[in-house]
């Protein structure tokens, strides 16, 4: 912060509340404005206290459906200690497979000096084991964090993007029918098939814009609908020998694509993270490059913010809702194209999976920036990565984790509800803050 | 019943809003609390009528200390108040708000329906409200609505009156109804605690006028104070209420609209036929009864609302179709009507509303990067010449004080290359400091050669600043006059002039002065006709 610049020229003299004010804000010692700043429940604050209590709620939950703690439980009178530590232990199990699925497993590594010799425990798929459940979140993460800034974008200009999964199914298409039905040369192909991936999407994307710059339609509504068109456009395609469904089987699923056509792998043949995944981050930089950096990002938060003062300024209100739904759509699109050339190399109706609905929480998750829904991306892309293993070793059922991710999100989306359970002072809105700027005025 | 206030004080933080106040208001007595905004005046009626609890002080009612934990226990003390944003359903009848909160029943549990209208029916009738306690409140104008507010505090019994900033809404024919009111419940009996920031209301209603400044009492006046007295006080310095200014000096003409004709949304022809021009170097100030057509004339020169007919020149050039964009590029800067709406993003910081319009410019754009440090710079600048009050320039330009929002439009319109300045109520809402500070800066473009709009329907701001006065009623002109036009004048043109075919007058006396009246529309008709010819629409 600094100090009001001192009045000028013909400006009036200041009164001394000018000073008043600069000493109020300008000697608060750091501690204090850190510690108000965590009291006042910021979002940041309320989403990590989100993360905390969905957890531990996510764990009791585990703990009180699992068959040998409610056991435990109903001997309560006679072996109390048992049945708390059995509800504690069941927890702790869960949520330790659920790092070791994600992130990291102790056991690999005494598995890898195990082997007689390390050269041939590499070429083994040792050491990839070690690095395997990082590779699987990062792989489950890229079309998430794609699609979350399929949503977060617009949702800066204003517009909620309930189209995620038409736009996913956009891409997916184009990027498929590029990918088995014509023939490039490496590199060439893929790169083709990718952007192609982007205009598929952008298309779907630009159409419900261009509906509600034309019609002023409600976006909302209208990319629900269009979600609805692609689900049975897709399903339609797939149906006939003619169309995109593979020669010589009755299943609905397209041919796999040409090995020209799949994203180059990161990290040996034995991991399956692939460019897909560079191509999540460096999209989350050039959104916040674009909203932050550049002339049409600042159209597009200004709009977001207030429409009307945007036309007043000259911007041309209409024009940005069609770019940016466009632009959110084509990101929906990528995280088709590293799907179908990254993971699963053909097209079947269930392709576009649940992306549509995740989209839109990882995007709230991560308050709409690009920097926070590349870490909800990765939050979500380790539980799902983690899930089959915690099923496996403790008997979780795979649900949970969704159960898991819905709490966080119900947490994340109301704050009131999070700065109640923490006692947490109301956000700066009708706070100190505000009086303050408004006691003094000239 | 006597109320009094002692020593309340009430602090927000490190901010005291009230140090130490006291006050005591007399039975039928009205007393008015003068300040600028921030002063105190809201926060001091909040812990009147229990919203808020003070720190320190008490509340004294008929001798007796009193304690209010909510507006119920107020409410039981016989307070009542009228919020500046009123507090009404807009679906129910007026009845169905009055009763809300306090609902009769009768023995089967049903609402008493008939008492309730009675009530508001005796009121009315009383203190000459009219109104119908059957109409639905959305339906209303904002002035009845207020009166709607009234009964409901006679209804639940109020002795003392609080009204907060109650003409802020009120246009000046609803104003003067709304002292009538006043009055007549003074003679009743009511206490009213009026709270303002304009001088003239206060002195022309208040018996007793207590000033606060920065959260302390600074003064008691009883009228007739001076008006410069009582701005002294309030701002705490010598303040200007009359801007100085020389004599126009008019150039060229700049801006001419002529037979312009602005169709509404319900096709409703707000603007009709409406003509007028505007020379370099001159303040037109357009005078009217807000609701005849200001907004939309403002609208279709800006370019976001179609004009129907009639043209809009700049310079010779004509921007009847143009875009916003091209208009403001073309040199046309404007103050909006409604800040918070149409000439401020809220959360945006200071510096990125300072280029609102200019971001995609050089120097704070090459290609489509924006040029971050010039853009700081910028503010800088802008926040220092235009003695912008923010705590610093990444402050989201929401979070200001009224007066510097408009600081904040002002600078930013008035900072780009223009030859015309259109400001629509440019001084709505603010406290005494700030429109003079706002009304010299607009003289001031004025001197450096611009041409100058002033759509007001404040009466003393268009005197304070027009060198012409422009009135118009039901989207047409009805007549030009000089800025020492009686007001009685002005308020005969204002409801439609004697002439009410609409038909623009000519008073002789005014022709060889400044070029008004008569000699406008040839002007205007040649200033549109002969450059459409040559220079046909070069951007759309």
């Amino acid at each position: 912060m600094t100090t009001p610049p001192p009045a000028t020229g013909s400006a009036a003299t200041p009164p001394p509340a000018t000073e008043e004010a600069a000493k109020g804000r300008n000697h608060r010692p750091f501690g204090e404005i850190l510690r108000q700043s965590v009291l006042e429940g910021n979002t940041v604050t309320v989403t990590v206290l989100a993360l905390f209590t969905a957890t531990v709620l996510g764990g009791l939950l585990v703990a009180f459906t699992n068959t040998a703690v409610l056991h435990a439980w109903g001997n309560f009178f006679s072996a109390p200690g048992h049945a708390i530590a059995a509800a504690w232990d069941i927890a702790v199990a869960t949520y330790v497979a659920l790092f070791q699925g994600s992130v990291f497993n102790p056991h690999t590594i005494s598995a890898l000096f195990q082997q007689a010799s390390i050269s041939a425990a590499i070429h083994d798929g040792y050491l990839s084991a070690v690095f395997n459940p990082l590779s699987e979140t990062a792989v489950q993460a890229t079309p998430l964090i794609l699609a979350g800034l399929a949503v977060a974008l617009p949702y800066q200009a204003g517009m909620f993007n309930i189209g995620a999964q038409s736009q996913f199914i956009g891409g997916a298409i184009v990027s498929t029918w590029l990918g088995y039905g014509v023939s490039m040369p490496f590199f060439v192909h893929v790169v083709v098939c990718v952007l192609g991936g982007f205009v598929g999407g952008a298309a779907l994307g630009g159409l419900a814009g261009e509906i509600k710059a034309r019609t002023g339609a409600h976006e909302v509504i209208v990319t629900i609908m269009l979600n609805y068109v692609m689900v049975y456009f897709l399903a339609y395609l797939l149906s006939s020998h003619s169309l995109m469904q593979a020669p010589g089987g009755a299943n609905a699923i397209t041919l796999p694509i040409a090995s020209n056509a799949h994203l180059p792998l990161l990290a040996g043949t034995h991991l399956r993270i692939n460019a897909g995944f560079l191509i999540a981050l460096a999209c989350a930089f050039g959104v916040w490059w674009l909203l932050n950096r550049t002339t049409t990002g600042f159209e597009f938060r200004s709009i977001g913010a207030n429409a009307s003062a945007s036309r007043v300024a000259g911007m041309n209100v209409e024009r940005n809702w069609a770019l940016v739904m466009a632009i959110g759509g084509g990101l929906s699109g990528l995280a088709a194209a590293t799907v179908i050339l990254g993971t699963d190399f053909t097209l079947n109706p269930q392709s576009f999976g649940t992306y549509g609905i995740d989209a839109i929480t990882v995007a709230l998750l991560g308050l709409g920036r690009p920097g926070g829904v590349v870490l909800a991306g990765l939050l979500f892309g380790a539980l799902h990565a983690g899930s089959p293993g915690m099923q496996t070793t403790t008997g979780t059922p795979v649900q949970i984790v969704q159960v898991l991710a819905a709490l966080i999100v119900l947490f994340v989306a109301a704050p009131p509800l999070v700065r109640s359970i923490y006692r947490l002072r109301a956000a700066r809105a009708g706070g100190v803050g505000t009086t303050m700027s408004k006691g003094w005025n000239a | 019943m006597e109320l009094e206030l002692r020593g309340i004080t009430k602090r927000f933080g490190p901010l005291v809003a009230n140090d130490g106040i006291s006050l005591s208001v007399a039975p039928g007595q009205v007393h008015a609390l003068l300040g600028e905004n921030g002063a105190g005046k809201t926060t001091l009626m909040n812990v009147l009528y229990g919203l808020t609890q003070p720190d320190e002080g008490e509340i004294v009612i008929d001798g007796k200390p009193a304690k209010f934990g909510s507006p119920k226990d107020a409410i039981a003390a016989g307070i009542g108040m009228v919020h500046q944003h009123f507090m009404l359903v807009p679906v129910f009848t007026v009845a169905e708000n009055v009763t809300l909160g306090i609902e009769e029943a009768d023995r089967i549990g049903l609402l008493d329906r008939g008492k309730t209208r009675d009530d508001v029916r005796e009121l009315s009738h009383r203190y000459g409200l009219d109104v119908n306690p059957d109409a639905l409140v959305e339906d209303l104008p904002v002035g009845i609505q207020q009166r709607v507010e009234i009964i409901k505090a006679l209804v639940r019994n109020a002795n003392v009156l609080i009204l907060d900033e109650p003409t802020a809404v009120l246009t000046p024919a609803e104003t003067e109804e709304l002292f009538r009111i006043v009055r007549q419940l003074k003679d009743g009996g009511t206490s009213i605690i009026f709270i303002s920031h304009k001088l003239k209301e206060v002195q022309s209603i208040a018996d007793t006028i207590t000033v606060l400044r920065r959260g302390k009492v600074v003064g008691e006046r009883t009228p007739p104070a001076t008006e410069e007295d009582l701005a002294t006080l309030m701002v705490g310095r010598d303040v200007q209420l009359r801007v100085s200014k020389a004599p126009a000096r008019p150039g060229d003409v700049v801006l001419a609209v002529a037979d312009l004709t602005v169709a509404g949304e319900q096709g409703d022809l707000p603007v009709r036929g409406l003509s007028f021009d505007v020379r370099a170097g001159e303040i037109l100030g357009i005078a009217g009864v807000q609701g005849n057509g200001q907004t939309e004339l403002c609208e279709a020169l800006m370019g976001l609302r179609p004009t129907a007919g009639g043209s809009v020149t700049l310079n010779g050039r004509v921007l009847t179709q143009a875009s916003p964009r091209d208009r403001l590029r073309a040199g046309v800067a404007y103050v909006p009507e409604d800040r918070n709406v149409d000439g401020l993003v809220g959360p945006f910081s200071v510096s990125e509303n300072l280029v609102l319009d200019t971001y995609d410019q050089r120097p704070f754009a090459s290609g489509v990067n924006l040029n971050l440090k010039q853009i700081a710079k910028n503010a800088e600048e802008l926040i220092g010449e235009f003695d912008i009050r923010t705590g610093s320039p990444a402050t989201p330009a929401g979070t200001l004080s009224g007066g510097n929002q408009q600081k904040v439009i002002l600078a930013r319109e008035v900072g780009r290359e223009h030859k015309v300045l259109i400001a629509s109520q440019p001084t709505r809402g603010l406290d005494v400091g700030s429109i003079e500070f706002v009304h010299r800066r607009i003289v001031e473009q004025r001197d450096h050669g611009v041409a100058v709009v002033i759509v007001s329907s404040e009466l003393d701001e268009i005197y304070a600043l027009a060198d012409r006065i422009a009135v118009m009623y039901e989207g047409k002109i009805t007549g030009f006059r000089g800025p020492d036009v009686p007001t009685a004048e002005l308020g005969r043109l204002m409801a439609g002039g004697a002439d009410s075919s609409g038909v623009i007058e000519v008073p002789s006396e005014l022709t060889d002065t400044d070029g008004a009246g008569g000699t406008d529309v040839p002007d205007a008709a040649a200033a549109a006709g002969a450059p459409e010819a040559t220079a046909p629409q070069e951007d759309s």
